[in-house]
């Protein structure tokens, strides 16, 4: 854990001083501090491309009186920098009244371990190690034209002060390991990108060459993509896979039940609290708490502990996602869902790990059901327009379905739906649920934070896909 | 206040000799300062204020053909120390690649020109409320308009690029935008959301802020009430905020990188027909105020203005230190993009161009990350509207499209509406033959 106050201008005492002068007659803010370790190493084309290693130190002072919040954050942690936060704080602040609120529940659970995976793992052993991914991976054949390879690792110590000095900590390591190929064949080429991670160590993530499971995964897609025909356009039956698909859950329902587009009226939920959103059988959970998950996190970024909220039970609207800003004013507590990418942003209502639970129909019955159709297997990014419902993401491995059967690989289409009718269009859930591989990055109001997603097979009645063969 | 160039040249320099006496061959560095002041308004009341200062160094070390980086936010002394010891470690154990280099020194540039890019203006919170307040009072006109978020942001920058081959250059810049984003219900409680904004170097030449709820609210009301619509192959016109993005496209698919790696359907394409005979393509450096303007590339190579594509032809990537020597080319001042990048207007009016087919459909907005760069395939979610003999008919949503840049290119047809509102931009852009995909 780091020490914020060593070698600073400041004294513990000071600074909670400076807190409770600024946040008098708030209704809710704290100090958030931040120290965080990175390091990136990337292989390219035969090279190590690049080796970077980023330090990052700073704090973000907020207050919240009624809607409104005040921030001011900076990377100079010294009495002035500090004071001059308070000031543009309280100058925006001047005429608010409100009433400082001290509950913060406690926790002592712990879903990840205090590891620092980048000084962990030596940096010559994981030059060594991409070598070896682009040699295994190349020596797959003369078709393989090009191998990209990495390590992503972070280590974060953070720091909550709140008003009358209570302080709040936790410690975040995350790695990420990723491999795309890019293979040629009779002049056509095609991508398989494939990836792993979590908030562990790269040596329990990487044992036992587990890490040729990710190169192989990566030629597999790619290899399917050079055998692939254009997709076809309309509208169709769409079986989804299980594990990353459930990015379409992420994007076409999740965003839309978090608390500040609900507490704006700006989602097409907001006025859909305890009526049927889904078919019977559709259970949703975003979840905190599952051990070294990407998405998991043993505190949020406001202090709350993280929890198992069930979002959606058996086709019925439940709770939104909450931080406290929009629990207070929606009248309900924070689910542990208050996050932000680093000290330079703030809090706002994010998921975690998103999950549809299973149901009782194997993907063979799905597929059977399906006269003509896609089965899509894997996606790239997704996108949502929160008000209007509409989503989109992009397959990155799909193939046709014909007469019960799948058929030939199709090429990589947007498929479209609209989110708040798309689960009423779920008519078959599978019993095969899997997690995502731990690679989900998800953007909102330009904060990026990690997220984890998971699903079982799926069957959906109608959706719009967008290829190019009418 | 943002630091001073005296200030970051000190810290840039401490950083570029420090790297050297343990042991680094060649060094650059990049400070950067900016200050921003941001004020977030929602439904006429004050939402949110957002103060940021931030500092980062950014530095590269070479070891003969070894090469690593850190970047910082922690700019005491000691810590900088730390990292640059770490930086020189690793770059020690970093294997060798032929073609690290830093750029040939008769590249960098010598001479900058006045381009007038940063505005000493300030404007205080309670100035930019009284702005954002006639924004949403605007955009309240309309009684469909149900929901107003807008913002207004001011910010402050300072860089230096330092060298060890003795560049030293850097200069300050300023940006100020405002924002209205919009919510219509219909009488069925459905709901659309449209924007407008204004993003300029100098405070005077923002748009008055009547305009931008004015514009945000039209386009919200003009959404309402969309209709699905049969999948076909069918024309499709870009708005202006549209277009550039095939723009943007095509500068990814050029980027020395890319090409160097193969994975771009525009690799061994120079001289050859890309676009139709009719399109030009500029990347100009050197607009006064301009939002995309700069002296010279993040290795401090000169910036000359490229004419990228000439009556359809291709006739340079976009070219940086590293890909250029891989790729046996000189670099031109391309690392870290393109700065103004535009179509050159096209010959016909807009409303001609609407008019130019029976049946077409006017995009306004895409979703979605569909841009395959390998080959070339597009495909993405898409909101706009029918047109039909130039007159627009009915909304539309829920529905792709979908084609493949080698051909799209091929069928572009410009209007000559080009105004310089982003830093790249297009007219508005006619393709023939691409699929919808709908019911």
């Amino acid at each position: 854990m780091s020490d914020f106050f060593t070698k600073t201008d400041l004294s513990r005492k000071d600074v909670e001083n400076i807190i409770s002068d600024t946040l008098n007659k708030c209704d809710d803010g704290e100090l958030y501090l931040e120290d965080s370790k990175s390091e990136s190493i990337l292989l390219d084309d035969n090279k190590i491309k690049s080796s970077n290693y980023s330090s990052d130190l700073g704090y973000g002072l907020r207050a919240v009186t009624g809607e409104v919040v005040a921030y001011s954050h900076s990377n100079e942690i010294s009495k002035n920098s500090l004071k001059q936060s308070s000031d543009n704080l309280q100058s925006t602040l001047k005429s608010k009244k409100g009433i400082y609120n001290n509950e913060i529940p406690k926790t002592n659970e712990k879903f990840y371990k205090d590891v620092n995976p980048i000084e962990e793992k030596s940096l010559n052993s994981k030059l060594e190690l991409l070598k070896e991914v682009n040699n295994y991976t190349r020596a797959k054949g003369g078709i393989v034209q090009q191998v990209t390879a990495s390590f992503a690792g972070e280590h974060k110590s953070v720091e909550i002060i709140r008003s009358g000095g209570e302080v709040l900590t936790d410690v975040r390591p995350l790695i990420r390991f990723n491999v795309s190929v890019m293979l040629e064949k009779n002049g056509k080429k095609e991508t398989g990108v494939y990836g792993i991670g979590g908030r562990q160590s790269y040596d329990e993530y990487l044992k036992d060459d587990n890490w040729k499971k990710v190169c192989d995964e990566a030629f597999r897609i790619a290899s399917v993509n050079l055998d692939s025909k254009p997709a076809p356009a309309g509208e169709m039956k769409v079986v989804l896979g299980p594990g990353w698909p459930a990015i379409l859950i992420h994007e076409a329902i999740g965003h839309g039940l978090e608390g500040d587009f609900n507490r704006k009226k700006t989602s097409a939920f907001h006025d859909l609290m305890g009526q049927r959103v889904a078919s019977e059988g559709v259970t949703i959970v975003d979840d905190g708490t599952l051990h070294n998950r990407r998405g998991s996190l043993t505190i949020d970024d406001e202090g709350t502990p993280t929890e198992k909220t069930v979002l959606i039970e058996n086709g019925i609207l439940k709770n939104f996602m909450q931080d406290r800003l929009n629990a207070r004013l929606m009248n309900t507590r924070s689910t542990g869902n208050g996050r932000r990418e680093s000290y330079k942003h703030v809090v706002l209502p994010r998921m975690r790990n998103t999950m549809m639970l299973n149901g009782k129909y194997s993907q063979e019955e799905m597929i059977k059901s399906v006269d003509k159709g896609i089965f899509a297997v894997s996606f790239g990014g997704g996108q949502v327009d929160i008000t209007s419902g509409k989503f989109v993401f992009n397959c990155t491995e799909a193939y046709e379905i014909i007469n019960g059967k799948i058929g030939s690989p199709i090429k990589g289409a947007t498929l479209i739906g609209d989110g708040p009718s798309i689960l009423k269009e779920v008519s078959l859930v599978g019993n095969n649920m899997m997690l995502d591989p731990g690679i989900g990055t998800c953007g909102k109001a330009g904060q990026g934070v990690p997220v984890g997603v998971a699903q079982p097979s799926i069957l959906i009645d109608k959706m719009t896909v967008g290829g190019t063969q009418l | 206040m943002v630091k001073d160039q005296d200030y970051l040249k000190k810290t840039a320099s401490f950083c570029v000799d420090l790297a050297k006496k343990l042991g680094a061959t060649g060094v650059t560095a990049i400070v950067i300062n900016s200050i921003s002041e941001t004020v977030n308004f929602r439904n006429k009341k004050l939402d949110e204020s957002d103060r940021s200062d931030s500092w980062a160094v950014a530095l590269e070390t070479y070891i003969g053909k070894k090469k690593s980086s850190i970047t910082s936010s922690n700019l005491s002394e000691n810590n900088i120390k730390t990292l640059i010891e770490r930086c020189i470690e690793t770059t020690k154990i970093t294997p060798e690649d032929e073609f690290n280099s830093l750029p040939d020194k008769d590249l960098l540039a010598t001479k900058i020109i006045d381009l007038n890019l940063y505005d000493d203006d300030h404007i205080s919170n309670e100035e930019k409320i009284e702005y954002l307040k006639e924004v949403e009072e605007a955009a309240f006109e309309k009684k469909e308009i149900t929901n107003t978020e807008t913002s207004f942001s001011e910010s402050k920058s300072n860089f230096i690029l330092a060298s060890s081959d003795g560049f030293l250059n850097g200069h300050k810049s300023s940006s100020f935008s405002a924002s209205c984003v919009t919510v219509a219900k219909n009488a069925n409680n459905k709901m659309e959301r449209d924007y407008e904004f204004t993003d300029t170097c100098h405070l005077c030449d923002m748009l008055k802020p009547n305009q931008i709820g004015t514009l945000a609210a039209k386009r919200t009301i003009q959404k309402l009430n969309p209709q699905k619509i049969e999948s076909e192959k069918i024309s499709v016109i870009f708005d202006r905020r549209i277009s550039k993005g095939i723009l943007s496209v095509f500068a990814s698919a050029i980027s020395a990188s890319s090409i160097a790696r193969g994975t771009s359907f525009l690799k061994d394409k120079i001289n050859e027909d890309v676009f139709s005979p009719s399109i030009n393509i500029v990347d100009k450096p050197n607009i006064v105020k301009g939002l995309g303007s700069r002296y010279f590339d993040a290795e401090g190579v000169k910036m000359e203005e490229l004419k990228l594509v000439e009556q359809g032809v291709l006739k340079h990537y976009l070219v940086d230190t590293y890909n250029g020597k891989k790729l046996n080319l000189r670099s031109n001042g391309r690392s870290g993009g393109t700065s103004n990048l535009y179509f050159e207007k096209g010959s016909i009016s807009y409303r001609d161009l609407l008019k130019l087919n029976n049946r077409a459909l006017y995009i306004t907005e895409t979703i979605g990350h569909g841009n395959n760069l390998v080959t070339g395939d597009y495909s993405v979610g898409a909101t706009g509207f029918m047109v039909e003999n130039g007159i627009f008919k009915h909304p539309v949503s829920e529905i792709t499209i979908a084609g493949n840049f080698k051909d799209m290119f091929k069928n572009i047809t410009l209007a000559d509406d080009l105004e310089f509102k982003y830093s790249t931009n297009a007219p508005t852009m006619l393709i023939e033959g691409m699929v919808v995909a709908g019911k």
